[in-house]
């Protein structure tokens, strides 16, 4: 700013702290809620310290599961996230960035029909057309599969935006100079074009694979045995109960498990996290 | 913008369309016009037999208290999110963009919450404000005030709004910082040379540069309380009580697996699609080109 003054100065880290404070209170009470006995949580008059049932609670819940309304254990929940995530990421990086080589590289009939069919897709999400989408699924035998939970969220344009964009800024002098070396689409692809986009990848997949981590409607319709449920939709099923029943104490814990792959994502690739975030909105 | 240096083969652009535009068309254009069409349909109970009926489910739809009182709810809802949430960011934004030592690492601190899901918001806040367990129940109603989002419709958006507040305030803060950094400090200057004080600053040279980032935040905002809440409804108050939190993404969700009324959900898909394409003409229209990072 242009005057540096203390008193401002003072004043801005005092609205940041609460700011701080504000956004992190919700996330203290689950994890203070996570190493108490169910007791001391349901009794209302929980301490605003840890408890010493730390262990118990996290061992309870990846392991053994609820004993009331969800029997199953959190690291299979764990697992079934895991694999979605990284199936959704990876799989709308695939057929994104060849999308969008093919969109930016070659000359067509119908590339620009090509690239629209592609781009309304920005505009709908899968909210809009649930029950539709479901019955496709459910037509091609894909309920309670990894490819039911992943496909459907993958037919999305923000890749091919994305990639289209990078592409347009790579040097046409690159691919004369592949050419005159005799290189073909593939080499081009492979030894010139990837390893350039291998930021705007590892962006891309943060982004991803954090929508994919924290994806609720569409999972809660068409998992519908137990085994295949991921971890977010877990932790509702444990409070279907009335309030005084639910255990509480493994829902807070299953709710710190759920909210850790995520949270560790944006804080420690926050760089990547930051541009994915700017770039696919664009 | 095009290239002008591109490969000639023929069928090659194809294949490497191909795996993209199968899963568009399976899962994206099939189902979006199933909804279209069924929309136009009735089936009986039992999902048999169905006939065409025109525009008689969204006759049917419009005639419907409940399909006013969800649209009202959706408005509510977004005007109170976005403001809130806009605003808060804002203030939090202008602050870490002072030249404070420890500014990235409240930056870090406040960008976080991104990461949590909607859903996982929304037990988190319910816990909190659960009428009987709840922390911040408690002295709620020592204050004499009857506590109970389970039962009060005030009480329930109140609840629900804070939640999704509280997940979108990093989202727009990491925006407004990225907006207010790319602001020539130059401009600034001036301004403070003329004799104008740091709110006057504010309100006649910072805020009216920001305006692209605010009403591209505006759009987002929009559409984020429109779908992407539908975890925390959910998770906090299930649509109840009464209905009070039902917003138009809920009822079509609602209406279509515990009521079994398809045509009726497919006419609000509809209706829903028109406003999203809307939104998002709107955000090209007038965002395109003008953000700056």
């Amino acid at each position: 700013m242009v005057e540096h003054r203390p008193f401002t100065d003072f004043i801005a880290y005092a609205i940041l702290t609460l700011g701080v404070f504000i956004v992190a209170f919700p996330v203290y009470l689950a994890l203070i809620a996570s190493t108490h006995d169910a007791a001391t949580v349901v009794g209302g008059h929980m301490p605003a310290s840890p408890g010493s049932q730390t262990l118990e609670n996290y061992y309870r819940a990846v392991f053994v599961g609820g004993s009331r309304t969800s029997r199953e254990p959190v690291a299979n929940m764990l697992i079934n996230s895991f694999v979605s995530a990284i199936g959704i990421a990876l799989g709308k990086i695939f057929i994104s960035i060849l999308s969008a080589y093919a969109v930016v590289y070659f000359r067509f009939p119908f590339r620009k029909t090509a690239f629209w069919i592609i781009f309304i897709t920005l505009m709908l999400p899968v909210e809009v057309r649930i029950y539709p989408t479901y019955k496709v699924v459910a037509d091609l035998k894909m309920l309670d599969t990894y490819a039911g939970l992943i496909l459907p969220l993958i037919a999305s344009a923000t890749g091919t935006l994305l990639f289209r964009q990078f592409f347009m800024t790579v040097p046409d002098e690159l691919l004369e100079a592949s050419r005159i070396d005799g290189a073909g689409p593939f080499r081009f692809f492979w030894d010139t074009l990837l390893p350039l986009s291998i930021t705007t990848i590892a962006a891309l997949f943060v982004i991803q694979f954090i929508y994919g981590w924290n994806q609720y409607l569409w999972p809660l319709l068409i998992t519908t045995k137990d085994s295949m449920q991921t971890i977010v939709i877990g932790i509702k099923k444990m409070l279907v109960t009335s309030d005084e029943l639910a255990e509480w104490q493994l829902a807070m814990a299953t709710a710190v498990l759920a909210m850790l792959p995520p949270v560790a994502v944006v804080i420690f690739m926050q760089r990547l996290f930051v541009r994915g975030l700017v770039q696919t909105e664009k | 913008m095009e290239k002008s240096t591109v490969f000639n083969n023929r069928l090659l652009p194809y294949l490497l369309l191909l795996p993209q535009l199968v899963i568009t068309v399976v899962f994206f254009y099939w189902p979006a016009s199933q909804a279209i069409w069924q929309s136009f349909l009735r089936e009986d109970a039992f999902g048999l037999v169905s006939e065409f009926v025109g525009l008689e489910n969204y006759q049917a739809l419009f005639a419907q208290p409940e399909y006013y009182r969800s649209m009202l709810t959706t408005v509510i809802f977004s005007t109170l999110v976005a403001a809130l949430s806009l605003s808060i960011a804002l203030l939090f934004a202008t602050q870490a963009d002072k030249n404070l030592k420890a500014a990235p690492a409240y930056k870090t601190l406040m960008i976080w919450p991104y990461a949590v899901a909607p859903a996982v918001a929304g037990v988190l806040w319910f816990f909190m404000f659960q009428p009987s367990l709840g922390m911040l129940s408690r002295p709620l109603r020592g204050m004499g005030l009857d506590w109970n989002p389970l039962l009060n419709e005030n009480h329930a958006m109140i609840l629900v709004v804070m939640a999704a507040v509280w997940k979108q305030i990093s989202y727009n803060f990491l925006f407004f910082l990225a907006g207010l950094q790319a602001i020539p400090r130059s401009v600034l200057e001036a301004g403070a040379i003329d004799g104008a004080r740091p709110l006057r600053r504010f309100w006649t040279i910072t805020f009216p540069l920001l305006s692209p980032t605010t009403f591209f935040l505006l759009v987002v905002n929009i559409v984020y309380v429109f779908f992407d809440t539908f975890g925390i409804i959910d998770a906090v108050t299930g649509g109840g009580p009464a209905g009070a939190t039902t917003t138009m993404v809920y009822k079509v969700y609602a209406d279509g697996r515990l009521g079994g009324d398809l045509g009726g959900s497919a006419a609000q898909s509809v209706i829903l699609m028109i406003i999203v394409i809307a939104l998002t003409a709107i955000q090209f229209r007038y965002v395109e080109r003008k953000v700056q990072y």
